[in-house]
C-alpha cells in the first residue's frame, strides 16, 4: 500500500485552553505518586521539612507535572476546560488511513516549583508534524504536541513536548510461521523442547516409555550421561541404552528465581542427581519445599507429563534406604 | 619448541574503549571502530598498518567490516576464540603468536557489544532446532527444567563448592564489595561513586541461590580493543611496552561449556589450573611474582577456586584469602582493581585485559604501587585462557 502524503499543515499551531485540573494540587496525589515511584524526598511529604526548604507548603514532584491536569479515566475535563481535541490532527490522520499509533518520548521542562493548593492548567499547540516517514513499524507521522503549563497567578511553571508516531503499518508477508503442536499452547509459554538427534533419541523415548536409560559402552561396559556417540574412556562407537533404577540422591541444587520464564513456576527447585549406577543428570525436583532441599537427599524418578504431549523425567524425594 | 617460547617475543602497545553504558545508542560496529580508532592512536600505529585482527566468536562484528571502515588494506591474519567469555584473553595470544611469527606485524584485538540495549545473555536462550547443531541439542539436557541462565549454570558449581568447603555465601559477597569498592573510585566504571556493604550484599535479593543480585555481573554496552606488535617494534612507540610474558587456552578433563556437571568434582576448575600451570611454565613466575590480579568475575563464587588454581590460596580455602582482606584495596593481592565486571562493565572480560595494560604501565586509576606482574583471567565455567603482563626491562 502507498501512500501519497495529505497536507496537514492546518493542523500546525493553534492555541487551545485552557484544561484545567480537577484537583488543587494536594498532600493524597503527591504521596500515591512518591509512593508509586519510592521517591522519599521529605519536601514532598512532609510540611515541615518542606518549610525548611524555603516552600510555604509541601511541594509537589516537578514530574508531576502532567498528572494534574490530566483527563480521569472516563476522558471528562473538569468544567470551564476547552472541550477539542489538542490532538485532532491524529482523529484526521486516523480518517486518512494512518490507524495505528505510537507514544514516542516526552520531555519536559520544569520552570518554577508548584505547591500544595495551586490550581494548575495548561494550554495545547501543535508544535510540528513531519513529513511522511517510513519507519520500521509503517509509514506515518510524527505528531509533537506541545503543552505549557500555568498556575492560578497565570505563570508557566512548566512545558511538556508529547511526540506520538501516528502510522499506517507495514503489511505482514512476513509473519514468523508458527507450527501448531495441537497441545493446545501457544509456542512462546511451553517449555523449550529437547531437540533429539542419534545419539539422544533412546533417551528421550525412554522418557516416554516411563524408564530412565543411561548409555552403557559396550567396549568397556562404562555408563555414561549425557549420550555421546562415542566412548571417552575407550573410543568405542559400539552402545546400547541401559535402563536404570531412577534411585540416587541430589548431588547439588539450585533454585531458580530470576529473570522468571514462561510457563515454570518459581522459584523453580533444579538438582543435579547422582544416580546410585553413578552417572549425573539435571532434573526439576518436585513434591519438596525449597527450604527442604539439601545435599546427600535420597531420590527416586517419575515421568510426568508436563504438557499435553512433552514427557520429562522429574525427581521426587524418596525414603533413605 | 618450549613453553618458554612465546614469552616476551610480542607486546601490546596501545588500548582503547569507548564509554561504558546500558545503552550505547549506536551500532556494535561503530562502537568497535571507534575502539579501535582510539587504541591505534594510543599506540601511534596508522591503521593502514593494521594486518590482523582477532576476537571472540561470540562478537558479532566481521573482522573484515571493522577492518575496512578504519583504513585498512590488506589481512593477513583473522582468527576468533570460541566459548564466550573464556575467549576474553585467547586473541591476544592469538595476536601474540601471530606478531612473534611473522605471520602478521600489527594485530588489533577487539571486542565490541550491546549486551544490555541489545541481546542480553541473561534472559534465558534460544534454540534452534537444528539436531546437528552440537550446543543446541547439549541445551535439550538443562532447558526444559528451566535452567536455562548463566547464573543458573553456575550456581550449581556454587552451591556444591559451599557443601564441601568452608566457605559461605559471605564470601561470595566479599569478592562483590572489593570489586564495587574499586569501582566507586574508577570514572570510566559504571558504579562509579557507588560502593556496597557485606549488609546490602546479604540483603539483595535471590536471582539463582546460592547467588543473589550483587553476585552478578553487569549487562553493558561498549567496546575494548588494543593492539599487539612484535617486542622489537613496541620499543619504538608511544607507550611503554606492555609484553605479554604468559599465554594460554585451557580445557580440561571432561570439559562441556558452562555445564561440567558431569566430573568427579566440581569445587575446582580444572580448565583454569591448565592455564595456570602453562602460564607460570611459560613466564618463569609464580604466584608470589604477582602483584594484582584481574580475575573474570561474571558472577563472584567462581573467583574463589580461581585463586585456589593459581595458587594464592590453598584449594577450598579461598574464604580465608578473602576473610582476610588480601583482595581489596591495599591488600596483597589487589583483585579487579579497576572494579571488575561487578563494577566496571562487562565487556565479556577484555576491558580486564585492559586494566592489565594499565597497570603495567603504571597509570591506572587504582594503581597498585610496584606492580611488575598481573594475571588476567577469561571466563570460568566455560574452556578459558589466561595471561601474565609485564614491563619491558
Amino acid at each position: 500500500m502507498s501512500h501519497t502524503a495529505p497536507d496537514l499543515t492546518p493542523f500546525l499551531g493553534g492555541d487551545r485552553g485552557p484544561y484545567k485540573s480537577w484537583d488543587p494540587v494536594n498532600p493524597a496525589m503527591i504521596r500515591h505518586w512518591c509512593e508509586a515511584l519510592g521517591d522519599s524526598n521529605p519536601i514532598y511529604t512532609d510540611a515541615s521539612a518542606a518549610r525548611d526548604a524555603g516552600f510555604n507548603g509541601l511541594v509537589a514532584p516537578p514530574t508531576m507535572l502532567q498528572a494534574w491536569t490530566m483527563r480521569g479515566y472516563r476522558e471528562q475535563r473538569p468544567p470551564g476546560s476547552d472541550t477539542s481535541d489538542p490532538f485532532a490532527v491524529l482523529v484526521a490522520l486516523e480518517e486518512m488511513g494512518y490507524p495505528a499509533v505510537v507514544a514516542v518520548n516526552c520531555e519536559q521542562e520544569y520552570l518554577q516549583y508548584v505547591t500544595e493548593g495551586d490550581e494548575l492548567y495548561h494550554r495545547s499547540t501543535i508544535e510540528s508534524i513531519s513529513e511522511q516517514k517510513t519507519t520500521a513499524l509503517g509509514v506515518g507521522f510524527f505528531v509533537t504536541e506541545l503543552s505549557t503549563y500555568y498556575n492560578q497567578r497565570d505563570e508557566v511553571v512548566g512545558t511538556m513536548r508529547f511526540r506520538v508516531f501516528k502510522f499506517a503499518p507495514h503489511e505482514r508477508d512476513d509473519a514468523p510461521a508458527v507450527t501448531d503442536t495441537g497441545d493446545g499452547l501457544p509456542p512462546a509459554v511451553r517449555r523449550m523442547r529437547p531437540v533429539r538427534n542419534h545419539d539422544t533419541r533412546f533417551f528421550w523415548e525412554g522418557v516416554e516409555a516411563g524408564e530412565l536409560r543411561v548409555q552403557r559402552c559396550l567396549g568397556c561396559q562404562t555408563l555414561r550421561h549425557p549420550p555421546a556417540p562415542a566412548c571417552p574412556d575407550c573410543q568405542s562407537l559400539e552402545w546400547k541404552a541401559q535402563p536404570v533404577s531412577g534411585r540416587g540422591h541430589v548431588y547439588s541444587f539450585v533454585i531458580m528465581h530470576y529473570p522468571e520464564i514462561p510457563p515454570f513456576d518459581y522459584p523453580n527447585v533444579i538438582a543435579l542427581v547422582e544416580l546410585e549406577e553413578g552417572t549425573r543428570l539435571v532434573s526439576n525436583l518436585v513434591g519438596v519445599s525449597r527450604h527442604d532441599v539439601s545435599i546427600g537427599m535420597p531420590v527416586q524418578a517419575e515421568f510426568s507429563e508436563v504438557e499435553p504431549g512433552f514427557h520429562l523425567h522429574q525427581f521426587r524425594p524418596a525414603e533413605a534406604d | 619448541m618450549t613453553r618458554s617460547g612465546l614469552r616476551d617475543r610480542a607486546a601490546i602497545v596501545g588500548v582503547g574503549a569507548t564509554e561504558f553504558s546500558k545503552d550505547s545508542g549506536r551500532t556494535e560496529i561503530q562502537l568497535g571502530v571507534e575502539a579501535i580508532l582510539a587504541a591505534l592512536a594510543d599506540a601511534g600505529i596508522d591503521p593502514v598498518e593494521v594486518d590482523g585482527m582477532a576476537t571472540y566468536t561470540m562478537d558479532n562484528n566481521p573482522e573484515i567490516e571493522l577492518h575496512r571502515l578504519i583504513g585498512g588494506r590488506a589481512l593477513r591474519f583473522f582468527s576468533r576464540a570460541h566459548y564466550g567469555g573464556g575467549a576474553a584473553c585467547a586473541p591476544v595470544m592469538h595476536a601474540a603468536m601471530a606478531v612473534a611469527t611473522g605471520v602478521a606485524d600489527v594485530v588489533v584485538v577487539y571486542r565490541a557489544m550491546n549486551e544490555r540495549s541489545g541481546f542480553r545473555f541473561g534472559q534465558g536462550g534460544l534454540l534452534t532446532e537444528d539436531p546437528n547443531a552440537f550446543e543446541t541439542v547439549d541445551f535439550g539436557w538443562y532447558f526444559p527444567h528451566g535452567l536455562m541462565t548463566p547464573a543458573s549454570w553456575i550456581a550449581m558449581f556454587a552451591q556444591r563448592y559451599l557443601h564441601e568447603t568452608e566457605a559461605t555465601d559471605e564470601d561470595f559477597g566479599r569478592v562483590a564489595v572489593g570489586g564495587r569498592d574499586f569501582a566507586s573510585t574508577n570514572p570510566r566504571a559504571w558504579f562509579y561513586q557507588q560502593p556496597i556493604s557485606l549488609e546490602d550484599h546479604q540483603a539483595s535479593r535471590w536471582i539463582a541461590e546460592p547467588l543473589r543480585l550483587l553476585d552478578c555481573c553487569q549487562e553493558s554496552d561498549g567496546a575494548v580493543a588494543m593492539v599487539i606488535t612484535s617486542a622489537e617494534r613496541a620499543r619504538d612507540l608511544l607507550q611503554p611496552p606492555v609484553l605479554v610474558r604468559g599465554a594460554s587456552q585451557g580445557a580440561a578433563d571432561d570439559q562441556r561449556m558452562m555445564t561440567s556437571f558431569y566430573r568427579k568434582s566440581l569445587t575446582g576448575l580444572p580448565e583454569m589450573g591448565e592455564v595456570a600451570r602453562n602460564l607460570y611454565a611459560m613466564s618463569g613466575l609464580g604466584p608470589e611474582d604477582m602483584q594484582a590480579a584481574v580475575l573474570y568475575d561474571h558472577f563472584t563464587p567462581f573467583v574463589l577456586p580461581q585463586l585456589e588454581e593459581f595458587g594464592f590460596a590453598p584449594r577450598g580455602e579461598a574464604c580465608h584469602f578473602l576473610r582476610e582482606g588480601h583482595h581489596l584495596r591495599g591488600g596483597k593481592l589487589p583483585v579487579n582493581p579497576h572494579g571488575g565486571q561487578l563494577g566496571e562493565a562487562y565487556i565479556h572480560g577484555l576491558n580486564g585485559v585492559a586494566e592489565g595494560v594499565r597497570q603495567v604501565r603504571g597509570e591506572a586509576v587504582n594503581q597498585v604501587t610496584g606492580l611488575e606482574h598481573i594475571l588476567v583471567t577469561a571466563g570460568t565455567g566455560v574452556p578459558t585462557s589466561g595471561l601474565i603482563l609485564g614491563a619491558a626491562n
